[in-house]
């Protein structure tokens, strides 16, 4: 029989150097009941839960299971309490199969039973209805198969209390659905669920109760149904926020970018990019759309020179002023020279958009530290450009000399958003702009954004979130598998349509 | 349900976010303090001697007379101009480990000029010439893995070690083809009577020439990594090459003129071995300097005035331990293991540096090294 379980933590504290994630936070979790942990980005969410889970030590507080007094010290002794967690990102070996990958590191003093193992799995997807095929391999599986097998991982181990970590992030509406389907079965057969995410329409769609955290310290809970999505924003944020994107129509739209018939393979020469025209024209937003890794990185580094292109692709600019020039073929320093005005924020921003052991100012000028006859940098430009863009967009530093990586992702993120738009671009490139930022910070991109959109900027924005890309956006191109799946109009388009378009290829692929 | 674990009674967590200059300079100095304890005990406990005559005697061995004092600042010197010279390779994060090649090819470089032209060109443009060859030679050197680095991504750290034996079995060639006298397998002292191609006395000083040289080297390297635009693109380059990419900055270019100017720094190390200290040119001209600069460089953080003190430090270690173990009669085993406490002091004081090291029961005092 299972027991009734609750799980109670007490004061739990958890610092990094200076940095207090988690401050004498208290949270009861009970069986039957689907938690959701709502918090922005840094709040200590994650940090919380790994203390559950065994990743990280607290540096003060009590964790009671069943009232009994517990101390966690790693993951193991989490599963042996029935705490399992899945990550965000998937802990699993992806040349194994799902069977191997469920019995891996249990440690089981006998030799590992295949086919007790598939049967035991079978009976685990019957009861919650997962679908996940026991042989096959986890190379070949999509990421929200690999999300249902590590759920089922969990469930194994024997698991009654699960912790999913952003789990949404990575689905589509439709699979989104699907996986809330089955946390409701889990939900009715007892188990506790903890749900960390930052979307409020899926806390109240799926979940009993929010308990909020806000800058490491925990602000209440409240049920579920005593609440709306404009309070628990204010609990999150700490006061009232506006929750609404201001979308002028585009005016004046101009040709900026032409792409024709691009095609990039990747380094073992699979297509990442197939046969993909559009155009993107200044004064608008130009949204992408499509599961992670169907081809957007390549997109924007395609025309930012970084990849290299199949013969027979074109991709045209044209500046605000003069000639229209061809970027297929040349470099970034080529680009450049050819004074295309072009602004890229990269998906990576401390591995690619910025130098994450230089201070803001030498960051400052990573595009700029050319200019100039001499053989010595220019410091004092890029300090002031530092100091105008860390007063205009509130950036949070210690100082001016501080590493960026030292700063937290809201604050990196402005660093390279204000940089990129310093250059007055005539191209804006964005990829995945707000990912991991809080609310507030989400915002002011977007208001950016839309300031560059009014001064006729071609704005080209990669998106994950697809309530953000359908308020922001003037058009969406949706890509499926490295195509152009379709073009739909931000204004008028539906969330189901667009979800349907990333996984299906639709009429529009061959526009 | 019942079995209870215990908390581990000490947990080391990275400290994000640096500690203050002067206590990371505390750290160092405490650690340095620590290891002459641990050292005197070492040496009461094994030879039975008095530690602080022990370490007089090694302080007279790198400062007790005039002679003493240059050939430590001269030895200092070199280590120092070998450390230069590896750091923009190392900011880039390229691990040349070659230094050793690229000194002997510019000592190979020097020799070659004192014993081929001593008689047809004169003492300056004769320096010079020696000056600038052994840049040439070092560039080459350096220049040959990062060039297959930069088109082909061979790891740099097999093929500046594989330069070296090349440089070694260069040099082997070299001393048979100039042996002096006939069957010695030696160089021998080149131009002992003439001083053709000697580093002249500065200042009544025999060794203030190399002292200039590296200084100036300091100085510079310090400058131009620091201020200059290639400087900065290093910076940029080590840091990730996507980031650099990304700036419009020239990956491959920016790997071949580094490693260029690492080897031509390393080549003017072989010009002071051979020009302004030994005087002949063997296969251990380089000596193993090479790789100790590697600590040098690292240690400094690449911060070449830093370096000027940690070799200082280094060649003190080597010149005191010689010292107690001709004195004493002492095995040089012991020396060795003094010196080998001393850095893994010195060395152990990062981790300090570093990361905290936090107690179960102490509320939340930092421990210090």
């Amino acid at each position: 029989m299972e027991t009734q379980k609750s799980i109670k933590l007490v004061c739990i504290t958890k610092t990094f150097g200076e940095v207090t994630a988690n401050d004498a936070v208290c949270l009861e979790i009970h069986a039957g009941e689907i938690l959701s942990l709502l918090g922005e980005n840094g709040s200590g969410k994650t940090t919380l839960m790994n203390v559950l889970s065994g990743i990280y030590a607290p540096d003060g507080g009590n964790i009671f299971v069943n009232g009994n007094k517990v101390t966690i010290r790693s993951p193991k002794d989490a599963f042996a309490l029935g705490i399992g967690m899945i990550h965000q990102h998937f802990k699993l070996v992806d040349v194994l199969t799902a069977a191997e990958n469920i019995v891996l590191g249990l440690n089981e003093n006998k030799l590992v039973d295949l086919k007790n193992v598939r049967i035991r799995v079978k009976e685990i997807c019957d009861r919650y209805g997962f679908v996940v095929d026991p042989d096959r391999k986890v190379f070949d599986m999509s990421v929200s198969e690999k999300q249902t097998l590590e759920i089922v991982k969990v469930i194994y181990r024997g698991a009654d209390i699960l912790i999913l970590d952003e789990p949404t992030a990575v689905l589509t509406p439709q699979e989104t659905d699907k996986l809330f389907a089955v946390m409701r079965n889990m939900k009715a057969d007892g188990k506790a669920i903890v749900i960390i995410t930052h979307k409020l329409h899926e806390v109240m769609e799926i979940s009993d109760r929010v308990a909020v955290l806000r800058r490491g310290k925990y602000i209440g809970d409240i049920p579920t149904g005593d609440t709306n999505p404009q309070e628990l924003t204010d609990m999150m944020v700490g006061r009232a926020v506006s929750l609404n994107i201001d979308r002028t129509e585009p005016q004046n739209l101009t040709e900026r970018v032409t792409v024709r018939n691009l095609t990039v393979r990747d380094i073992d020469g699979v297509k990442r990019l197939d046969n993909i025209s559009f155009t993107a024209y200044g004064g608008e937003i130009l949204g992408i759309a499509g599961i992670t890794g169907s081809g957007q990185k390549e997109l924007l580094e395609a025309i930012a020179g970084l990849q290299n292109i199949e013969p027979g692709a074109s991709i045209t600019y044209l500046p605000r002023e003069g000639k229209q020039v061809e970027l297929v073929g040349k470099t970034p320093q080529d680009i450049k020279n050819l004074g295309v005005a072009l602004a890229f924020v990269p998906e990576d921003r401390l591995g690619m958009g910025l130098v994450g052991n230089m201070d803001v100012s030498d960051n400052m000028m990573l595009k700029s530290y050319r200019s100039g006859k001499s053989v010595f940098t220019d410091r004092k430009t890029p300090r002031e450009l530092a100091q105008q863009v860390v007063e205009s967009l509130e950036v949070m530093t210690p100082s001016l000399s501080t590493p960026v990586r030292r700063l937290s992702g809201g604050n990196v993120q402005k660093v390279l958003v204000g940089r990129e738009i310093a250059g007055n671009p005539a191209l804006l490139m964005t990829a995945y702009a707000v990912r991991g930022l809080d609310i507030n910070t989400s915002y002011t991109i977007y208001r950016l954004l839309n300031e560059q959109k009014m001064r006729g900027t071609a704005v080209v924005y990669v998106g994950e979130d697809l309530d953000a890309l359908l308020e922001l956006c003037d058009r969406i191109l949706v890509l499926c598998a490295g195509k152009v799946s379709g073009i739909v109009e931000g204004r008028t388009a539906k969330k189901e349509e667009v979800g349907l378009l990333m996984t299906h290829l639709g009429e529009g692929a061959k526009a | 349900m019942t079995k209870q674990k215990k908390e581990p009674l000490v947990r080391i967590s990275k400290r994000t976010s640096g500690l203050p200059t002067w206590k990371a300079w505390g750290i160092r100095v405490a650690a340095l303090a620590a290891s002459l304890v641990v050292c005197a005990l070492v040496i009461y406990a094994i030879v039975k001697m008095n530690p602080l005559k022990v370490y007089g005697a090694m302080f007279e061995g790198a400062f007790g007379t005039n002679k003493r004092i240059w050939v430590t600042i001269r030895d200092t010197m070199m280590l120092l101009c070998i450390a230069i010279g590896l750091a923009p390779a190392f900011k880039m994060r390229f691990w040349n480990i070659g230094a050793e090649g690229q000194i002997l090819v510019g000592g190979i470089a020097s020799a070659a000029c004192m014993i081929y032209l001593s008689k047809t060109v004169t003492t300056l443009p004769l320096m010079l010439l020696m000056l600038a060859l052994s840049i040439v030679a070092g560039a080459i050197w350096g220049f040959i893995p990062g060039l297959f680095k930069a088109k082909w991504n061979t790891n740099e750290t097999l093929f500046t070690l594989m330069m070296n034996y090349i440089a070694i079995q260069m040099c082997a060639y070299f001393v048979a083809l100039w042996e002096n006298p006939f069957g010695s397998n030696t160089v021998g002292v080149i131009n002992p009577q003439t001083r053709i191609g000697w580093f002249p006395k500065l200042l009544g000083q025999d060794y203030m020439l190399n002292v200039i040289i590296v200084l100036t080297l300091t100085v510079g390297m310090f400058i131009y990594l620091r201020y200059s635009k290639q400087g900065y693109e290093i910076a940029v380059v080590g840091e990730s090459e996507n980031t650099a990419r990304y700036a419009a900055i020239n990956v491959r270019k920016v790997i071949m003129r580094t490693m260029a100017i690492s080897g031509a720094v390393c080549g003017i190390a072989g010009f002071l071995a051979v020009s302004g200290a030994s005087h002949t040119i063997s296969v251990s001209t380089a000596g193993g300097r090479g790789f100790t600069a590697i600590i040098v460089a690292w240690l400094a953080k690449f911060n070449t005035f830093v370096m000027i003190l940690i070799s200082a430090l280094l060649i003190f270690l080597d010149k005191g331990s010689i010292e107690i173990a001709s004195r004493y009669n002492l095995s040089n085993h012991v020396s060795n293991m003094l010196t080998g406490i001393i850095l893994f002091f010195i060395l152990g004081s990062e981790f300090f540096i570093n990361y905290q090291v936090k107690f179960h029961h102490g509320s939340k005092r930092e421990a210090r090294a």
